[in-house]
């Protein structure tokens, strides 16, 4: 009797605190990448400023662990079976990778712009060697120059 | 010392080159964050204890290529790039590399 309640409250429970967290969690993204909109990070190799002089240049980096709830990894499983779109997952993956470039960003502090941005992901945790993905990390490095004004 | 990801540094010129430095840390997590981690997998959300854990071994990876660039004498490193394997259950490999070079 007790393994029938067991498995509906896991799911029940990571819906709903699992949804609270990360609409909370796409808030403080959204407000955080518009206080950097200042700093632009890019992909290329180096910018043209004809007249100003490159002050300093330094390596910048940041990174994010997430991991997914119960309900997703079981909506995740289901969609194994009919295939498409694993929606769960894409809002997972999109949370690290913004959240690192954020605290990329932080680290650079008053730079003026931050070249050839690189972003990585990889699996960690017990699961990393097996097919299912309990979390994931996302890190972003860049070179961080700062311009004469 | 001056750390980029890019082929020069900016402003500079390099005058000789070192060849290729690297540095590479292997870690694992104590028990009780592992304990922890497994919980917050339910509802989903950041672990900021792996986070933590895997952001010092990273500068720990950086701090060991950077000391062998400076036992070859360089003032700077280019181009460093960072990869990430898990070697075994539980355990994961920063490895940090990149050129050792002398700007003046």
């Amino acid at each position: 009797m007790n393994n029938f309640l067991f498995f509906p409250t896991l799911i029940a429970m990571g819906y709903v605190v699992g949804t609270l967290v990360e609409k909370r969690h796409y808030r403080s993204i959204h407000e955080r990448e518009k206080k950097f909109l200042y700093l632009p990070a890019v992909t290329m190799k180096t910018v043209t400023h004809p007249d100003q002089k490159v002050m300093s240049a330094e390596l910048v980096c940041g990174s994010a662990v997430i991991s997914i709830d119960y309900f997703k990894r079981l909506l995740a499983s289901l969609r194994n079976i009919f295939g498409g779109t694993v929606k769960s997952y894409e809002s997972l993956i999109d949370r690290a990778r913004r959240e690192a470039l954020i605290r990329m960003k932080e680290m650079a502090g008053d730079s003026t712009v931050i070249v050839n941005v690189r972003i990585e992901t990889s699996t960690i945790g017990r699961n990393a060697n097996k097919k299912g993905v309990g979390c994931l990390e996302a890190m972003a490095y860049g070179t961080a120059l700062t311009l004469e004004k | 010392m001056i750390i980029t990801n890019i082929e020069t540094v900016p402003g500079k010129t390099i005058v000789e080159h070192f060849g290729l430095v690297s540095g590479s840390t292997i870690r694992a997590k104590h028990v009780g964050r592992d304990l922890m981690a497994g919980l917050k997998n339910l509802v989903g959300g950041e672990l900021k204890g792996y986070t933590q854990l895997l952001h010092e071994s990273r500068q720990q990876a950086l701090e060991r290529m950077i000391e062998q660039a400076r036992q070859l004498g360089a003032n700077a490193v280019v181009n460093v790039r960072f990869s990430t394997s898990s070697v075994a259950q539980g355990a994961a490999e920063l490895y940090a590399y990149g050129t050792a070079v002398h700007v003046k």
